[in-house]
C-alpha cells in the first residue's frame, strides 16, 4: 500500500473533503442509455464520472441442470478489457474481474429477480441461459456499483430472439422481454481509517483498509452484500456502512428511471 | 441469377461515420469508430517498458496491438472471452497495417500496446479497428508519418461495392470476394490487403480504385476527430 497516497487522501479527509472535491457520501455523475448494441439482445452503457462500461445481454438454449430440471438460469461475466486501464492485462479474468462478477450475479439471483422457471422451455429439456457480459471500456473506480447498474439495466432493455423449437433467430427479437421483476441495487462503502466514503475513484480503491458492498431492493430489503479488502470491520462500522449504502442505493435507482 | 442491389447508399458510398479522439481518459491515447453497426473503441498505452525482457530489442520498439470481440458483439451467438485464432491473426495484420507509419527507432526496448475492443461488429470489424487504432496512436503523440484509413471493399456477383454490411457479406449468389485494405493516403501506399472469395484481377483492379472516395471520407473523419479533441483542449 503506498503510505504516502494514504497520509495525503487522509489529510484531505480531516479538511471535509476529497481528492477531487467531491464530499464524502457524493456519487460522481451518474448516465444510464439502453439500446446501444445493436447485436444484443439487450444491452446498456453505463457512466459513473469517467468509469465507463457496456454491458451486453445474450441468450443460449441449453439443457436444465438435473437438480432443477423446470428451471433456466443467469450467467454473469466482467471483462477488465486491457484498453481500460494500465494495470488490466490480456488473459484470464483477474481474480478481481470474478469478484465483481459473482457479486453482481448473486444480486440478481437472490434478490429472485428473475423466475428462473420462466426461463424453462421444456422440462428437463431445454431452458433459456441469460449471459449477461459487462465489458469494461474505462477503469476510473467503483467498478461494482457501474457492473451491477449496467446489468439490471441492460437485462430490463432485453428481449427473447425468436426460437422456432429447434434454432433460436439471433436477428429477430422477439416483443417478449426477459422476465426481471425487481431491480437489485448496489452500493460499495469504503473505509479509509475513520472515514466512509462512496464512489470511489482509482487512489482511494488503492488505500482502503476494506470495502463493503450491500444490493437492495425497491422495498429496502438487502439482498446481496461482499465485504472486500483485507481490513477488518466493527460492528459500528458495518452499521454505519449499511445504512450509507442503503441510502445511496435510491439515488442510483432514480437513474434506472422507467425502465 | 440476380445481381445485389443497393437500396440506401450509392455502391462506393461507406456507411455512416462517427469517429471520436481520447475518449478513455485513462489511456495514453484512444480512439473510437463507429461505421454502420459496427463499432471500436481502441486504447494506447506506452511507450512502455516491455516484459518478459527477452522480447525487448535494443534498436527499436516494438508495436504490440489485441484485437478482441465483446462477447455480446457477434451477429449470432455469444462470443466466448479470450484471443482466438481469428482474433490473433487479426491482431497481427492490424499491427503490420500500422507500423508503417510509425518510427519504431525512437523507443527501444519499449513496447506500444494498442488495444481494440469491439462493442457490436456488422462486418469490417478489423477496418473500423484499424482506423480506431490510427486516431488512438496520433491522440497518444507518437511521431506518426500519416494516419492509416482502412475500408472493406468487394463484388457482389461482378458488381464493386464498398464497406459491405453483413447481410452483403453473405451475399453467395455468382464469384463475390471481401477485401479490406488499409490505405496510407500521403504516400499512396497499402498497408493492409486481404481478399476471400474469387474475383478476376479487373475486378480487383476496379475495387482498389473504387475505394479510394471511402478512404477519403474516412481520412477526414479520423482527421476531424483529432482536431476536435485538440480544440477543446483537454488533457
Amino acid at each position: 500500500m503506498n503510505q504516502d497516497l494514504k497520509t495525503n487522501i487522509l489529510r484531505t479527509l480531516q479538511k471535509g473533503f476529497r481528492y477531487d472535491g467531491r464530499k464524502t457520501d457524493e456519487y460522481r455523475e451518474i448516465s444510464v442509455e439502453t439500446g446501444v448494441v445493436k447485436t444484443a439482445e439487450g444491452s446498456a452503457c453505463v457512466k459513473i464520472g469517467e468509469t465507463h462500461l457496456i454491458a451486453g445481454i445474450k441468450t443460449e438454449i441449453s439443457t436444465p441442470y438435473p437438480d432443477s430440471p423446470d428451471k433456466g438460469t443467469i450467467m454473469v461475466g466482467v471483462e477488465f478489457t486491457p484498453m481500460a486501464s494500465p494495470n488490466f492485462e490480456p488473459g484470464p479474468p483477474s481474480i478481481q474481474s470474478i469478484e465483481i462478477a459473482r457479486v453482481v450475479d448473486r444480486g440478481i439471483r437472490e434478490s429472485k429477480s428473475i423466475d428462473f422457471k420462466k426461463l424453462c422451455i421444456t422440462e428437463g429439456e431445454k431452458a433459456w441461459i441469460i449471459i449477461i457480459d459487462i465489458c469494461i471500456v474505462n477503469d476510473d473506480g467503483n467498478l461494482m456499483d457501474a457492473a451491477s447498474l449496467a446489468a439490471i439495466a441492460a437485462l430490463k432493455d432485453a428481449k427473447f430472439p425468436e426460437f422456432d423449437g429447434k434454432a433460436i433467430n439471433y436477428k429477430k427479437l422477439t416483443d417478449v422481454p426477459i422476465p426481471v421483476e425487481f431491480s437489485p441495487i448496489e452500493s460499495t462503502v469504503l473505509k479509509i481509517g475513520d472515514y466512509f466514503l462512496v464512489d470511489p475513484i482509482p487512489e482511494e480503491e488503492a488505500v482502503a483498509e476494506a470495502k463493503l458492498t450491500v444490493a437492495t431492493m425497491e422495498d429496502g430489503k438487502l439482498c446481496a452484500m461482499q465485504k472486500s479488502g483485507a481490513g477488518t470491520l466493527t460492528i459500528e462500522d458495518i452499521k454505519k456502512m449499511v445504512e450509507l449504502a442503503a441510502e445511496k442505493t435510491k439515488e442510483i435507482r432514480a437513474h434506472l428511471g422507467g425502465r | 441469377m440476380m445481381a445485389y442491389k443497393r437500396e440506401k447508399r450509392k455502391n462506393d458510398e461507406p456507411r455512416e461515420i462517427t469517429a471520436k479522439a481520447g475518449i478513455i481518459p485513462r489511456a495514453d491515447g484512444s480512439g473510437y469508430f463507429k461505421i454502420g453497426n459496427t463499432e471500436a473503441y481502441a486504447a494506447v498505452y506506452g511507450p512502455r517498458n516491455l516484459f518478459p525482457r527477452f522480447k525487448q530489442n535494443p534498436t527499436k520498439g516494438i508495436l504490440r496491438c489485441n484485437y478482441n470481440m465483446m462477447p455480446f458483439s457477434g451477429m449470432g451467438n455469444r462470443v466466448r472471452p479470450g484471443a482466438n485464432r481469428r482474433s490473433k491473426e487479426i491482431s497481427m495484420i492490424t499491427e503490420n497495417a500500422l507500423i508503417p507509419v510509425l518510427d519504431l527507432h525512437e523507443f527501444p526496448n519499449s513496447v506500444v500496446d494498442v488495444f481494440i475492443e469491439l462493442p457490436q461488429t456488422d462486418a469490417g470489424s478489423r477496418c473500423a479497428g484499424i482506423c480506431a487504432a490510427s486516431i488512438a496512436l496520433a491522440d497518444a503523440g507518437l511521431a506518426m508519418k500519416d494516419l492509416v484509413s482502412s475500408v472493406a471493399v468487394g463484388h457482389l456477383g461482378g458488381t464493386v461495392f464498398v464497406d459491405l454490411d453483413y447481410n452483403e457479406e453473405a451475399f453467395d449468389e455468382g464469384d463475390v470476394a471481401d477485401i479490406p485494405i488499409a490505405f496510407i493516403p500521403k504516400t499512396e501506399e497499402y498497408s493492409l490487403l486481404q481478399m476471400d472469395g474469387i474475383t478476376s484481377k479487373e475486378i480487383l483492379f476496379e475495387a482498389l480504385e473504387v475505394s479510394k472516395k471511402a478512404i477519403e471520407i474516412i481520412y477526414k473523419a479520423q482527421q476531424d476527430a483529432l482536431k476536435q479533441r485538440y480544440k477543446e483542449g483537454q488533457k
